[in-house]
């Protein structure tokens, strides 16, 4: 059904303010992330990111760090991924991205990887390891095939924030904190001034992420911005629930997305 | 192309939040590398507290004994510390405390780089956290003792293959959590730039002396240089004045662990692929699907999956060879040394020694090849017992 329409990220943002579930393809199997991300659709979750698993997940806690493990000793690979999502887009039009590291991206080839984005109706990608200042290194093959560059932005970001903001494209994923991704009990970070610089330059919606994981948080999150991404908090629940985590993903979503609607 | 390219290979392919940290470092080090006091003061760090220059020892009976060419050894294994690590440590920890950091955090394979971090962190007032595989303090457990008595806190890595690759990740995201107070010094000519720039800077003492010297005493530059190359900071050291002088041959030996053909080695240049990771483009041993594979190496030293950008770089001109020496070489090289000269050389340094072997004896008397002994073995005496299948008891 996919392939005849156009999907966009900005059709996550078009209803309010968006929720962003993320997951590492592969965990606990291929065909559980597929059962899982249509099941967070279901739930209310308005854009997914897809984690590719990688062996030195650098930017990642503990939580997703042992997802990447999981996946891997189930030998999850790129065309495994790039396999769950065909049989997601059988039955679903929810906009996706990857989240990958830049080196099974390269390993796979620029080309073949973003030619089967396209073909396969993936929005974007983020890439924790490609900064603004690298971001060449993907842009014209993105730019061929039609998918977005996902950018980042920082607490430490500063100066950088309009430079960045300004060349953004799908959304901007404003990091909520110093440090890796994980459940956080508070953040302290002046997102307001954040995401008032980005305003000030861009109408990319800008959702933030790293460290939500509580409905109040998100809540709060969403007053200042245009989406809430949870990964570690989903994932976690995935660790406790192994093959039986639909039920709890679909509680936990709705109630996410109650929080912010 | 970005920032701090040696060819295709370099760049800075780090979290956002770490950019605006690598760009002030950046811009730092080029202020400071200028300023004569900076200068000045680690000078005399080298000179008064490192002991150097370290000696370029001719080692006659290697020589002797091989029946070819004049064998030189750079003994860097003299320094304070026990190895070079100490040229890079004295100056990225005067550079962090000129920048106003008051902690460095490193990683540690072999845990030189760890004590050496440790050391300069102690004499310049400084925290020091060192990150280390698990399985590297269980090879290595004198030096995470000799790091804490140095006052430095030694984190034990458990994830991925809990070497030196792990180290390093835990290393950045540790620097990812707390960037405003710390300044990580990487040990190796390795990650986003600029530290494969300002690494290779402070090495570089090692072949500007190393020239000096054998002017000096034969009057004409050498004909070979061999270092061991696992990042590659000692063999950059080695090799950089000499880069400009073509007849200069430029070797590095990469660890073959138990052979090139088998699971079990870090030979990147000889086995790895094109590929990005941990900041920086280059040559990684790496498959299925751009996974970063385990490599293995009697020496925690050279056991890494990557190569720095400018050796990467030397290898795609041609300018430098890169060649690899097993375990069993190195640890025949290390017997050999121990008992030829009354030196016993680091396991790391031992392939460089190795590899000598095999070429000395095939070149001319007139020939002059310098070996960079680039640490001290006392730290592998028990590892290389072990292996043997002696048991110690101390």
């Amino acid at each position: 059904m996919s392939d005849k329409k156009d999907i966009k990220i900005a059709d996550a943002f078009k209803d309010g303010k968006a929720f962003i579930g993320f997951l590492t393809a592969g965990d606990p199997t291929i065909e559980k992330t597929v059962e899982y991300v249509l099941a967070m659709e279901e739930a209310g979750c308005d854009l997914v990111e897809i984690g590719i698993p990688f062996s030195d997940p650098v930017a990642e806690g503990p939580v997703i760090q042992e997802a990447n493990i999981r996946a891997l000793s189930n030998n999850t690979n790129t065309d495994d991924v790039f396999e769950a999502i065909r049989q997601i887009r059988e039955k679903s039009d929810v906009p996706l991205v990857f989240l990958t590291y830049i080196n099974p991206v390269f390993y796979y080839g620029y080309d073949k990887f973003f030619k089967r984005c396209q073909e396969l109706n993936v929005c974007g990608i983020i890439s924790p390891d490609l900064p603004y200042d690298e971001k060449d290194e993907i842009l014209e093959v993105t730019q061929k095939y039609g998918i977005d560059i996902i950018s980042l932005i920082a607490p430490t970001s500063k100066e950088r924030i309009q430079m960045i903001a300004r060349e953004a494209s799908g959304f901007i994923y404003v990091v909520s904190s110093l440090g890796v991704t994980g459940m956080r009990s508070e953040i302290r970070t002046d997102l307001e001034s954040i995401l008032k610089d980005i305003k000030e330059v861009t109408d990319v919606p800008a959702a933030v992420g790293f460290g939500i994981n509580t409905p109040e948080q998100a809540e709060n999150i969403a007053k200042v911005a245009d989406g809430v991404i949870v990964g570690s908090a989903i994932v976690n629940i995935i660790a406790e629930h192994g093959e039986n985590a639909k039920e709890p993903l679909v509680n936990y979503v709705k109630s996410m997305k109650d929080a912010i609607s | 192309m970005s920032r701090g390219r040696f060819g295709v290979h370099g760049g800075q392919y780090m979290s956002e939040t770490l950019m605006n940290e690598l760009l002030n470092l950046e811009e730092q080090y080029n202020h400071f590398k200028e300023d004569p006091e900076f200068v000045e003061e680690l000078n005399t760090l080298l000179k008064e507290y490192a002991g150097r220059p370290s000696l370029l020892y001719y080692a006659k009976r290697m020589t002797e004994d091989l029946g070819g060419a004049k064998i030189y050894l750079k003994r860097e294994d003299l320094n304070h510390t026990g190895a070079h690590k100490i040229n890079n440590v004295l100056g990225q920890c005067l550079l962090a405390k000129k920048m106003g950091k008051t902690r460095v955090i490193a990683e540690t394979g072999a845990g030189q780089h760890g004590v050496a971090t440790a050391t300069a962190a102690a004499l310049l007032g400084m925290e020091c956290e060192v990150f280390m595989g698990e399985e590297d303090t269980k090879r290595q457990a004198l030096n995470v003792f000799r790091m804490e008595l140095l006052g430095a806190k030694v984190h034990t890595v458990t994830t991925g293959s809990k070497v030196l690759k792990d180290a390093v990740n835990d290393a950045f995201r540790e620097w990812i959590s707390r960037v405003d107070d710390t300044h990580y010094v990487i040990g190796s000519t390795m990650g986003p730039h600029p530290f494969p720039t300002i690494v290779r800077d402070f090495q570089a003492v090692i072949s500007e002396e190393i020239k000096e010297q054998i002017m000096e005493l034969e009057g004409k530059l050498p004909d070979m240089v061999i270092a061991c190359v696992g990042g590659g900071s000692n063999a950059m050291g080695a090799f950089y004045n000499f880069l400009e002088d073509e007849e200069v041959k430029l070797v590095g030996v990469e660890a073959a662990g138990k052979g090139i053909d088998t699971e079990f080695h870090a030979a990147t240049i000889a086995k790895g692929e094109l590929g990005i990771f941990h900041g920086m483009k280059s040559y990684f041993c790496q498959g299925n699907y751009g996974q970063i594979s385990p490599v293995y190496s009697i020496s925690a030293g050279l056991d890494y999956p990557g190569i720095g950008p400018e050796h990467a770089y030397l290898h795609d001109i041609g300018r430098a060879e890169y060649v690899s020496a097993t375990d069993d070489e190195a640890v025949e090289a290390f017997e050999y040394l121990s008992r030829m000269e009354g030196i016993i050389p680091a396991i790391e340094s031992s392939h460089a020694i190795a590899h000598a072997m095999r070429i000395a004896g095939d070149m001319d008397k007139d020939d002059i090849v310098v070996i960079n002994v680039s640490g001290r073995g006392d730290k592998d005496v028990a590892a290389i017992a072990r292996y043997k299948g002696v048991e110690l008891y101390e």
